[in-house]
């Protein structure tokens, strides 16, 4: 267990490093995030109700499609000098490498996240009806169900021709339910519109089986040739 | 052992036993099987057919006695070489800096050196790819193409390292095309063709593939 801890944790500075050198995942997602805001405030012009019942889809489409280009970005460090072998033949856990993966991905798209929110807010001229800090819980729960998921699936198609093409068609469908439970419980929230428990409990209940199963499988993934 | 790559055989029958503590040096044309051998050898590719055994384990379980360098250098290029052995120190539960700066004055670099991997030159590349491969100090080295683009002297010192490494018990395999190189170090010399060992002896006959490459 230590030694998962501790290599997850120097798998992440590394990836943390490596990201803060070049940028290039953060600067890609916060281009694309800021292009949608704006073309969409552009295209639509919604009153203050209208914002609130779009807003939950807008945003987490938004947040999904630019995970996306981060997680394409997650794996190509690896496959350059074909450094994921030099792994491979360590005896360092294979879900150490995941979770790190994972972590990495999730404080990327959190902190694009933190930097879109007050644009939504401003742009979309935002305030919550309802209990706005359950918006917290479903921004953790969410952008870990984007992420556990995306990173697996990115690490499955890493040896595909197309591998941009094939993460959003092995992410996009399975994240469905997730999708579905981000959006409702974030509108729930922001038009006051009853409670968004029980999209947050299946929010939960999505990320526990998933972060499961992405567990359970990486190693077959990891050595696939 | 058979290793096929779809309809493509790249190991058609392997059957072989090697000695620890000594070097061999693996011949043979291009798409011979030298590097799926080794590949097999590290556990980085799975047998179709047969069964690989080192010390009486798989190569997963022993990859701890395996130190594998291959073609391409393994090591990130945005990072110097010592935070690239740093890194890799930690997957084998290394503690501290002293055995990276050990490794890398072992292959005659610097440990102070801060200039980024993907700025050496091939040689230096080279080499810190070897250090990271005898960074847990395994006692079975993978080694291909270790000499490939590297100049005489650099590569006369590697085969120095490596010939004390021998000495010192370890058993290491080399695939080159430079097997001249080795002459006075090997042990034994195997020769490939066609996904096939054809040959073992213990001396570079002049008819080997590598044996005038100086």
């Amino acid at each position: 267990m230590s030694s998962l801890r501790s290599i997850t944790l120097a798998t992440l500075a590394k990836d943390i490093r490596l990201e803060w050198g070049s940028k290039d995942a953060l600067n890609s997602m916060l281009f694309f995030s800021l292009l949608v805001v704006v073309i969409f405030s552009f295209s639509f012009d919604p009153n203050a109700e209208e914002s609130r019942q779009i807003a939950g889809g807008l945003i987490w489409v938004a947040f999904l499609f630019a995970a996306v280009v981060a997680l394409n970005q997650t794996w190509s460090r690896e496959l350059r000098n074909q450094v994921l072998d030099a792994y491979r033949v360590s005896p360092a856990p294979a879900n150490a490498l995941f979770l790190a993966k994972a972590l990495g991905n999730f404080l990327l798209v959190s902190i694009l996240e933190g930097l879109m929110a007050p644009l939504f807010i401003i742009f979309y001229n935002l305030r919550a009806l309802g209990p706005a800090w359950q918006l917290m819980p479903v921004a953790l729960l969410g952008t870990w169900a984007l992420v556990v998921n995306g990173t697996f699936f990115a690490a499955v198609s890493l040896r595909t021709r197309s591998r941009e093409i094939m993460l959003p068609l092995l992410l996009f469908p399975i994240s469905i339910p997730a999708v579905q439970s981000m959006v409702e419980a974030t509108r729930i929230i922001l038009a006051g519109d009853g409670s968004a428990r029980f999209w947050i409990v299946l929010l939960l209940t999505y990320d526990v089986v998933f972060t499961t199963a992405c567990l359970a499988l990486f190693e077959t993934v990891l050595q696939a040739e | 052992m058979i290793k096929q790559f779809g309809r493509f055989a790249a190991l058609r029958g392997v059957d072989a036993k090697f000695e620890a503590g000594r070097l061999y040096v693996i011949l043979g044309d291009n798409g011979a099987g030298k590097t799926t051998l080794l590949r097999a050898l590290a556990g980085l590719a799975q047998p179709t057919k047969g069964k690989i055994s080192i010390l009486g384990k798989s190569p997963e379980q022993a990859c701890r006695e395996i130190g594998y360098m291959a073609h391409p250098s393994l090591l990130y290029d945005e990072m110097s070489g010592m935070e690239n052995l740093r890194y890799f120190a930690r997957l084998y539960d290394i503690p501290g800096d002293r055995r990276c700066q050990e490794v890398i004055r072992a292959v005659k670099l610097d440990p102070e050196l801060r200039r980024q991997v993907g700025q050496y030159s091939h040689g230096m590349r080279q080499r810190m790819s070897l250090a990271r491969a005898i960074l847990h100090d395994p006692g079975i080295l993978l080694l291909d193409e270790p000499f490939s683009n590297v100049d005489v002297d650099s590569a006369g010192e590697m085969v120095g390292l490596l010939t004390s490494m021998r000495n010192d018990g370890k058993t290491i395999f080399v695939v080159t095309h430079q097997a001249a190189l080795l002459e006075g170090s090997a042990d034994e010399f195997v020769r490939m063709q066609a996904g096939k060992i054809v040959d073992r002896t213990s001396r570079l006959g002049r008819e080997l593939p590598g044996a005038s490459t100086q």
